[in-house]
């Protein structure tokens, strides 16, 4: 691996938004943003991707804490993993998303590492990250979908293409929360709901959002709605720090007395978005939630899976993941 | 031969071949184990055009209660800063993209991987390196001795960030439990795999003498 000097970038620190947005404006496609730098840095180091210009956002303070609003929550996107992880609203009615932020990566990229940058990151399949001029990098195959192609951490539903997975871990629990993200652009603001921020192969292979150069993802807002329910974040990865997710789920349960009024389950590292498993979530209105619930609707998740040479594992591990979501471990 | 390489070489006599470097580095004189690393650096062309809003090449920074004033690229790493730089060479570079912790050091108080931080992003800040730990005579730090003597390092690649992070742990927790120095220790990798070694220092560091757990 390659220990030098990361190729030659213009620098932008820009301290407000507006500065920012023009920047994003002016330079286009040409003007990388980073948050925390911890997901940009490898493309630029190991050159598989280059950019002229970099502009860190990281010094725009208005874009950084948690705030409450409308009796739910907004959180700047530029707030890190650690912060959120540490902050007492989102512990005390938001904790699912306290624990998938608390489960990314390590101690280190999780203080330098921000929301923003941990929903934007792009795929880790390893061809792509390799360089290799694949697909979703504008060419015409799949390394990883063929007979000896390595796919033990690739997607199980809604390949078209690209069977790439979603490498982030707050991006689950924030669609299970049903967050809306703000987007702003020099034109003016908009706000995608969590689910419909995430772009799948089969809509647009090249990218892993909605967000169009020039534009900012600004905050994130979390709804009343779940807050205070019961909730249960589980990821299953070959190491406990620094590992992307095998198969994860958070789950949320809106209760009356021993009943499931309303129940999100959504699983990450099976598909190029965040699964929203909406068999199980069905079926879980108006029952109890206990073991024998959990061995009833656990094998609707995987309906309509397809597995890949080495990644036949990832559909009883994602029953069981939810299995153990709905008893409560 | 020029002057330069000829006083270098006679003084390189004279010094120990660390002491040496790290002096030629500090003094930011072009000699060879500096030109190699910082002249050989692809596609970092010298005097390119600023554009404007760019940042400032020559800033001053923080690092161990001094300001230094330093010539830093665009895309220059802290890390790179620091040793190649400033002469701090405590700081490791393990694998350079933020999977190991040899090149952990605190700013303001928290760990990062000074490998992934751009070094404009830390003015204004205060950057301890393992070098600011040792006490005004040069005596080490209470958790340097604690890993000293619970027989921390092995091959001490990884030393100093392990030393950084327990520091950091230390100063925001003062009396973690095993189980909590485990987790903010995570971040660190340790090839010889000495980590009961390291968290039985950080016990006795804390002064949790019966967290200590010696023998298989
Ligand atoms: C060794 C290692 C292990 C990792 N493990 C995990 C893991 O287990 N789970 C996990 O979820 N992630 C993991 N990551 C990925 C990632 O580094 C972190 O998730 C981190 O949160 C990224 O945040 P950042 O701010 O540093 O991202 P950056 O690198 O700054 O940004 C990432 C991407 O998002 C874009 N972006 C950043 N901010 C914005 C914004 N406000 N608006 C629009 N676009 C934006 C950037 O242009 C870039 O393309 C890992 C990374 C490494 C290096
Ligand atoms: S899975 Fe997607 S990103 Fe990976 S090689 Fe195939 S097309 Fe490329
Ligand atoms: S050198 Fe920075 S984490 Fe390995
Ligand atoms: S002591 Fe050798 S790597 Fe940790």
């Amino acid at each position: 691996m390659l220990k030098d000097m990361m190729p030659h970038f213009d620098l932008y620190q820009p301290d407000t938004l507006e500065a920012a947005l023009d920047l994003a404006a002016r330079l286009g496609e040409d003007g990388w943003l980073v948050g925390g730098g911890q997901d940009s840095f490898d493309w630029l180091k190991n050159r598989t991707r280059r950019t002229s210009a970099v502009i860190d956002l990281s010094g725009i303070a208005a874009l950084r804490g948690v705030r409450v609003r409308d009796a739910g929550i907004e959180i700047g996107a530029l707030t890190t993993l650690t912060e959120i992880e540490d902050d007492a609203v989102i512990r005390s009615r938001y904790s699912l998303l306290a624990s998938a932020a608390g489960r990314v990566a390590s101690p280190q990229i999780r203080n330098a590492g921000t929301l923003g940058g941990n929903l934007c990151q792009d795929t880790r399949c390893w061809y792509y990250r390799g360089g290799v001029d694949c697909y979703r990098a504008g060419g015409n195959m799949c390394y990883a979908d063929t007979p000896e192609g390595q796919n033990r951490e690739h997607a199980i539903f809604n390949a078209s293409r690209c069977v790439a997975v979603t490498p982030s871990d707050t991006a689950n629990a924030l669609v299970a929360l049903d967050a809306q993200m703000v987007i702003a652009g020099r034109s003016g603001e908009r706000v995608v709901p969590a689910a419909a921020f995430f772009v799948g192969p089969d809509i647009d292979i090249r990218r892993m959002t909605v967000i169009e150069p020039g534009e900012i993802l600004t905050a994130v807002r979390i709804p009343a709605t779940w807050s205070g329910a019961q909730f249960h974040f589980e990821k299953v990865a070959d190491r406990t720090t620094w590992d992307f997710a095998l198969v994860s789920v958070a789950a949320a349960f809106r209760m009356e007395g021993e009943v499931i009024r309303d129940a999100r389950i959504v699983c990450g590292a099976v598909a190029c978005v965040p699964w929203r498993v909406t068999a199980v979530e069905r079926a879980l209105v108006g029952a109890t939630r206990n073991a024998a619930t959990a061995d009833k609707v656990a094998q609707l998740a995987t309906g309509g899976a397809r597995a890949l040479n080495f990644n036949q594992f990832k559909l009883p591990l994602m029953e069981n993941l939810i299995r153990r979501a709905i008893r409560g471990a | 031969m020029s002057d330069l390489t000829v006083d270098a070489a006679a003084e390189a006599r004279r010094l120990s071949r660390r002491e040496f470097i790290k002096r030629v580095i500090a003094s930011g004189a072009v000699a060879s184990s500096a030109s190699f690393v910082m002249g050989g650096l692809a596609g970092c062309a010298p005097a390119r055009r600023q554009v404007s809003g760019a940042v400032e090449r020559l800033v001053s920074i923080n690092v161990n209660g001094q300001l230094r004033r330093v010539d830093v690229l665009p895309q220059e790493t802290l890390a790179m800063t620091l040793r190649y730089k400033l002469g701090l060479t405590g700081t490791k570079l393990g694998c350079d993209r933020a999977e190991c912790g040899a090149c952990t050091v605190m700013i303001d108080g928290t760990t990062y991987y000074a490998c992934s931080t751009l070094t404009h992003g830390v003015r204004g800040r205060k950057v301890v390196t393992v070098e600011g730990l040792r006490g005004p005579d040069g005596e080490l730090h209470p958790v340097q001795q604690a890993f000293v003597d619970e027989l921390g390092p092995q091959c001490g690649f990884c030393t100093p960030g392990q030393v950084v992070a327990a520091v950091a742990l230390l100063q925001k927790n003062p009396k973690p439990s095993r189980e909590e120095a485990r987790h903010a220790m995570s971040g660190n990798l340790c090839r010889c795999g000495a980590y009961d070694n390291y968290l039985n220092a950080i016990m006795r560091a804390a002064g949790n003498l019966t967290e200590i757990h010696h023998g298989a």
